[in-house]
Formats: structure tokens, C-alpha cells, sequence
């Protein structure tokens, strides 16, 4: 089978955002790690949904009501394909990555006692460290901590050493937002499964740009955020494995979640409704398939193919400055690049980066322990999507150039 | 001179300038004439929250006069905390409160008085406000 080259000049029309000028100058957007922007094709669902088919979902029996219901099942459903999950009520609905690492968080307090262990790795959002500091905190439960090298990637002989009868779970992130590693998943798994522990990976820098098959992988969580990739702020999905999800406890009460209520007791709703109190993000949940559906258009494989040439183009480009220094030079990488140029402050070049229209992240990326560890306060994060182009690139190190004889 | 009067002659010193990267690199060089922080105040108490870059502040009573110190990581905020020092510093704890600080605007440097802008030029006001109402209340 032959892959066609992406054709980005066509992919980049998709995204009217793209066609902004910022401080008078065209707008190059390097921020996708953040958030990445959103094809017409998206925003058109958001608007098809408001404007034709607003309504609540599960309960109504009116027409709109069972549109809005079959859209947002079938939204489900494009998840649990995507992601290969064996089930769709393994895909739960959430806020994004974040509520949904909260929701096992939760879910595991019941389940932990006292010495107990969880690992974390060293580059791990703040997202994936805080709730199981306060899971710890509650249960009594032990944190420690998978380390990590120079390049930024796990040390794998200390992980094995720590893995004992006493770890019950692991959590780590597939990808690391703050230095682009991918790190060795199946490993970890395998791994950690051999001990009996239950793995939560957090994919939400991962998903963008790796097709993630849950059933392959043989992970029991992963967690995804719809607007890293092409889809709405504020959706996203856990998925888990059934046995584990009906293990857990609810995590908030309301509607939707319940089966009987009378007020001496409450049976809770089967998967996934269990874990879906109120109405959610109805309309974010259908935008989120149809993310999906243009990313699988263009496909993975395609994307995965052109910003590797995108991370290797940039990368030599920018070792190219005087000066510069990369955080993050793992073998495996996202387009995710990570850099300071010495005695100057990541944020006085994020300052001169915007004034010509760049759009890149500033500061310790929610991933503090990660500076602390190459002991920076901070760094310039340039990150890449498959609309961006080699000629941003050069407009990128044009403008880091031009900072660096202001600034030094 | 008045607060206000410091204020006009930093608009005017910036008014020669065409564009923002001659603005910037003016700021900059006004960073280089910051009155620097002594080392002994150069401590976490003194750091300003909400920046991105760290910035410390000190300030000491010369009679009825305030007198800041300052030192920030980034050089532009370090610009920033100096042109803000060049019209409190010297005053007294009453005209600090009083001023207004719309000259910023006038300047070219509006969008660091964004909230979201992680610079922390709002806090870094709110922080020098707050000095002069701590030695307003000792002088009385």
C-alpha cells in the first residue's frame, strides 16, 4: 500500500484560525501541546448540533432528545473503535485528562491501604501527580517515584527494582508534555501486571499523534483530552478495563447515574452512566467523534510520518543556534521540542517570540519537577501538528535568532 | 518630581520610538538601571507571585520616602519592575497609593497589563501598592 504525502497547503484551509495575523504578522502556531486548533470541519459539527438538534440526552423521549442521544452514542462508539477498546461502555465521557485521572483517584482510595504503593514517573504532569499525592494522603498509601536520565527517559532497571507485591498501581504518561519522550508503555505494563498492579496511562499528549490500542496495549486506564487533538475544550474520555470500572466506586452523585433512587438507598446505573453523573458535554462528546474523524481521514500513520520529518527538520535547525540546548533528546519523541539558550530567561524570548506572531509555551509546563531535575526555572516548548510547515519552522528560528541578539 | 510628572517624562523618552522591537530594547536597557536588591533581600518572602520569571521587591523608609530595590531573572520584566521603581521609588506611601499607572498603556506595553500575561505586571503593581499601605499605617 502506498501512502500519499500529506498535503498540507490543502489540511491548513481546513483551519480558518491558521489565517489570523497576531501583532501584525501571520500567525505561527507552536502551541499544540497546549491546545491544538480546530478544522472548520469540527467547529461545523458544534454548530450543526446547537443549531439543529440541542437537546438533553438518555431521558427524553421527543425526537431531539433521541437524536441528540444517537449522536452522542455514536460518538461514543468512534472512541471505543479509535481506540480499539474491547467495549463502548468501557469509554467513559469526561471533562478531559484531568477529570479523568481524578475519577480512578477517587475510585482507588477504597481500594488502597495503608503502605501500599503507587509509582509515578519523574516526568509527570502536574495533573498525574497531585490527585495521588491526595490518594496517599487519604489512604496512607506510598508514592514513589520512577527516575529518569539526562535525555529524559525513564530509567527502566530502577522501575523493575521498585515494582513489589506491595505496588497496586502505576501511573505514567505515555508521552511527556514538558520533553516530547514517548515512553516504553508495553513495558511498563507488562511489567507491572506481573506483580498484580493496574496501569493508568495518561495519553493526552500521546493521542495526537499515536493510534493507542487499548486491547493490544492490555492497559487498564488510559485517559485522552478532545482539544489536543483537533476537538472541543472540555471533553474527553477514561477508558478502562470493565472488571476495573466495576470496581470503582462512583465518583460523583447526580443524575444519570443512578438506577433507583428512594431516600434510604440508591442503586447506580450500569457502565458507563455510572460514571457520568448530570448532563455532560453533549455537544463537546459528538464534536470529539468528529475530531476523530478527520484525523483518521488524513491518518495516523501519515501524520506520524511527516512531523517525525518535522521534528528532525526543526531540531537540527535550532542546534544550529549558538548557544541553544535541548531538554528532551529521547530516542523516541513527539514533535515536541524543549530548549533554553544560556544565560537567557525562557520568558523574555516567549515575549519576543509573540511580538512576531509566534505562539509558543513558556515556563515549567504544569511539570515542575521535571525543571527541578535539569535545575531550570523553565523552558521555551515548541510543539508541532501535522498543519504545521517546514517554512513555520524557519520562521520559528528566524525569530529565536532575533531574540537571542536583543536579549543576550 | 510628582509621580505624574516621572510618568510623562517615561512616556515621552518612549514616544521617540517607531516600533516595538526599539520599545522592547529600550526597556531593556532601563532593566540595566534597576536599583538592585541587596543580596540579603533576595529571599522567597520577597518574590512576587504571578510572575513567570521570578522578581523580587524590597522596600525601606527614607524618612517619609519610599525606596525600592528590585532584581527579576527575565530582563524584559526586569525593564518592567524599573520603570515601575523610576515612578514610586522617592515618593511618599500616600501619592504610591493615589497613582494611577495608565501610562503603561501609553507606552506600548498594554498587553502586559493583561491578567493572563504571566509577567505578573498587575501583581508587581498590587505588591508595590501594598508596601506603601504597610509603611502608610508605620508612619502614622
Amino acid at each position: 500500500m502506498t501512502k500519499t504525502p500529506l498535503d498540507i497547503h490543502t489540511i491548513r484551509r481546513d483551519f480558518p484560525i491558521l489565517n489570523r495575523e497576531v501583532n501584525g504578522k501571520p500567525l505561527v502556531y507552536l502551541d499544540n501541546a497546549a491546545t491544538s486548533q480546530t478544522p472548520q470541519q469540527v467547529i461545523d459539527v458544534i454548530v450543526e448540533y446547537y443549531s439543529s438538534y440541542n437537546a438533553n440526552i438518555h431521558r427524553g423521549v421527543h425526537s431531539l432528545s433521541q437524536e441528540a442521544t444517537d449522536a452522542y452514542e455514536q460518538a461514543r462508539i468512534k472512541i471505543q473503535e479509535h481506540f480499539n477498546a474491547a467495549q463502548s461502555h468501557e469509554i467513559i465521557f469526561s471533562s478531559g485528562t484531568t477529570h479523568s485521572i481524578n475519577l480512578v483517584a477517587n475510585g482507588f482510595s477504597s481500594l488502597l491501604k495503608k503502605g501500599d504503593e503507587i509509582l509515578v514517573s519523574a516526568m509527570e504532569h502536574h495533573s498525574n501527580i497531585v490527585p495521588w499525592q491526595m490518594l496517599c494522603e487519604r489512604t496512607g498509601a506510598v508514592l514513589r517515584v520512577i527516575p529518569m536520565n539526562d535525555n529524559g527517559e525513564l530509567v527502566m532497571e530502577e522501575y523493575s527494582k521498585l515494582l513489589s507485591p506491595k505496588t497496586k498501581l502505576v501511573f505514567c504518561n505515555h508521552v511527556s508534555n514538558a520533553l516530547g519522550t514517548v515512553n516504553p508503555v508495553e513495558q511498563i505494563i507488562e511489567e507491572a501486571h506481573k506483580i498484580g498492579a493496574a496501569v493508568l496511562l495518561d495519553g493526552a499528549q500521546a493521542a495526537p499523534h499515536i493510534k493507542a490500542d487499548m486491547q493490544q496495549l492490555d492497559v487498564d486506564f488510559y485517559t485522552v483530552s478532545a482539544h489536543k487533538m483537533c476537538g472541543p475544550t472540555g471533553v474527553g474520555i477514561l477508558y478502562g478495563k470493565e472488571e476495573w470500572l466495576n470496581k470503582l466506586p462512583p465518583y460523583q452523585g447526580g443524575g444519570e447515574m443512578i438506577a433507583e433512587v428512594t431516600f434510604e438507598k440508591t442503586t447506580y446505573a450500569d457502565l458507563p452512566h455510572k460514571f457520568e453523573a448530570g448532563t455532560p458535554n453533549i455537544c463537546g462528546g459528538i464534536a470529539f467523534g468528529a475530531a476523530l474523524d478527520y484525523m483518521n481521514a488524513i491518518g495516523f500513520e501519515a501524520i506520524a510520518k511527516y512531523e517525525h520529518e518535522l521534528l528532525e527538520y526543526a531540531t537540527s535547525a535550532l542546534l544550529k543556534i549558538e548557544d541553544l540546548k535541548i531538554f528532551g533528546t529521547a530516542k523516541e519523541k513527539t514533535t515536541v521540542i524543549s530548549f533554553n539558550i544560556e544565560g537567557i530567561h525562557p520568558y523574555d524570548i516567549g515575549v519576543i517570540l509573540d511580538k512576531l506572531g509566534i505562539a509558543v509555551r513558556t515556563g515549567h509546563h504544569c511539570a515542575q519537577p521535571i525543571m527541578d531535575f535539569f535545575k531550570i526555572p523553565g523552558t521555551v516548548r515548541a510543539s508541532f501538528s501535522f498543519y504545521n510547515t517546514k517554512e513555520e519552522v524557519d520562521v520559528l528560528v528566524a525569530g529565536v535568532k532575533r531574540a537571542k541578539t536583543m536579549l543576550q | 518630581m510628582t509621580i505624574k510628572e516621572i510618568q510623562k517624562e517615561i512616556v515621552d523618552e518612549f514616544s521617540m520610538f517607531d516600533d516595538w522591537m526599539e520599545r522592547y530594547e529600550y526597556m531593556i536597557e532601563l532593566g540595566k538601571s534597576l536599583p538592585l536588591i541587596e543580596a540579603q533581600y533576595k529571599t522567597d518572602d520577597n518574590i512576587i507571585k504571578g510572575c513567570q520569571s521570578k522578581v523580587w521587591v524590597h522596600a525601606e523608609l527614607d524618612t517619609d520616602k519610599l525606596v525600592f530595590t528590585a532584581d527579576s531573572e527575565a530582563i524584559i520584566t526586569k525593564g518592567i519592575i524599573a520603570i515601575l521603581i523610576r515612578t514610586f521609588s522617592k515618593q511618599s506611601p500616600k501619592d504610591i497609593l493615589e497613582a494611577k499607572t495608565d501610562f503603561i498603556d501609553e507606552i506600548g506595553l498594554k498587553e502586559h497589563l493583561s491578567p493572563t500575561r504571566a509577567n505578573g505586571l498587575v501583581s508587581m503593581i498590587k505588591q508595590l501598592k501594598m508596601y506603601a499601605i504597610a509603611y502608610q499605617t508605620q508612619l502614622k
